[in-house]
């Protein structure tokens, strides 16, 4: 139990960190990696919890696309971030006390709930506890009671990669482009010009 | 003892710190997206520590549900990013204002 709560207390630290240079880092090149590294300690906290496979799909989508996807838009766009930080330390003193009272506020409504005493969250967070390990739960669960949610989930996605590449797609000027319907048009009248070549000359 | 409270409030901070990224970065887009991601994060985390706590795994499959919404959301955000930079040549968000709204 010590050391559950002291992985706890690592990953979760380190996952706030993180948090905190994304926000504040001055390079956003920076930001990504923080990021990275803290949606890499979120899903060893996933892992503390018991949901394995969530662990594994936040790092592969995360890590693997999302993060890549930003550091690869950062790289490509050639801006001056240091004029992008104007305004930042304006900003600085109202955002922290706008920080603090938030945390605060939600910080009195969980211990009012303990207080109120409605459920007993005073036990220790254990994984779940089947005869099937965690991936096998949710493929049993999602492939039946989830099935509409699970195909949405697809449509969005189709409607996400194709709006991304109807917005980003460009029709550069003295591209050479294949006309399927001139080449499957043409036949031996178009195609080949006949020349009369004269002995000893070329054309 | 890691009870539900502990995730709760580290989720709690997160939330906050992703709403804050946004609110100190108003004029660099990307910062702003990942605050984004961020505040998705945390939402997740709410997700499985509640799915542990009632012993129910459909929690994890909302969290997976905010995951593909996640992930459509950057594709879209960096497309317009890319786009509006291509058209300004810069991503300061106060310069949007073509649609004088």
């Amino acid at each position: 139990m010590v050391l559950y709560s002291l992985t706890f207390y690592l990953f979760s630290s380190v996952a706030v960190l993180s948090a905190l240079m994304v926000i504040s880092a001055k390079n956003p090149v920076h930001s990504v990696l923080f990021l990275i590294l803290s949606f890499v300690n979120a899903s060893g906290l996933f892992v503390l919890l018991g949901a394995e496979f969530l662990a594994m799909i936040l790092v592969v989508v995360y890590v693997g696309a999302v993060a890549v996807l930003f550091l690869f838009v950062v790289m490509m766009l050639d801006i001056n971030f240091v004029k992008l930080r104007e305004g930042f330390l304006q900003y600085l003193p109202f955002g922290a006390l706008l920080g603090i009272v938030l945390v605060i506020e939600l910080g009195i409504l969980f211990l009012t709930d303990r207080s109120s005493n409605i459920y007993n969250n005073q036990r220790p967070l254990q994984p779940i506890v089947n005869e099937v390990e965690n991936t096998k739960m949710i493929g049993q669960i999602l492939y039946t009671e989830y099935f509409y949610l699970f195909q949405i989930c697809g449509i969005i996605l189709l409607v996400a990669m194709i709006g991304s590449i109807t917005l980003t797609l460009r029709d550069k000027g003295g591209v050479k482009r294949q006309n399927i319907d001139s080449q499957n048009t043409v036949d031996a009248s178009t195609a080949i010009e006949k020349k009369k070549v004269k002995i000893g000359e070329g054309i | 003892m890691i009870t539900l409270e502990h995730y709760l409030f580290l989720g709690a901070i997160i939330f906050t710190l992703g709403v804050l990224g946004i609110f100190l970065n108003k004029k660099n887009l990307i910062i702003i997206l990942m605050s984004i991601e961020l505040i998705l994060l945390s939402v997740n985390i709410n997700f499985i520590a509640f799915s542990a706590y009632i012993n129910d795994i459909s929690g994890q499959i909302f969290a997976m549900l905010t995951l593909t919404v996640a992930a459509a959301e950057a594709a879209i955000g960096l497309a317009i990013l890319v786009v509006f930079f291509r058209n300004l040549g810069s991503i300061e968000v106060n310069k949007i204002n073509q649609l004088k709204g």
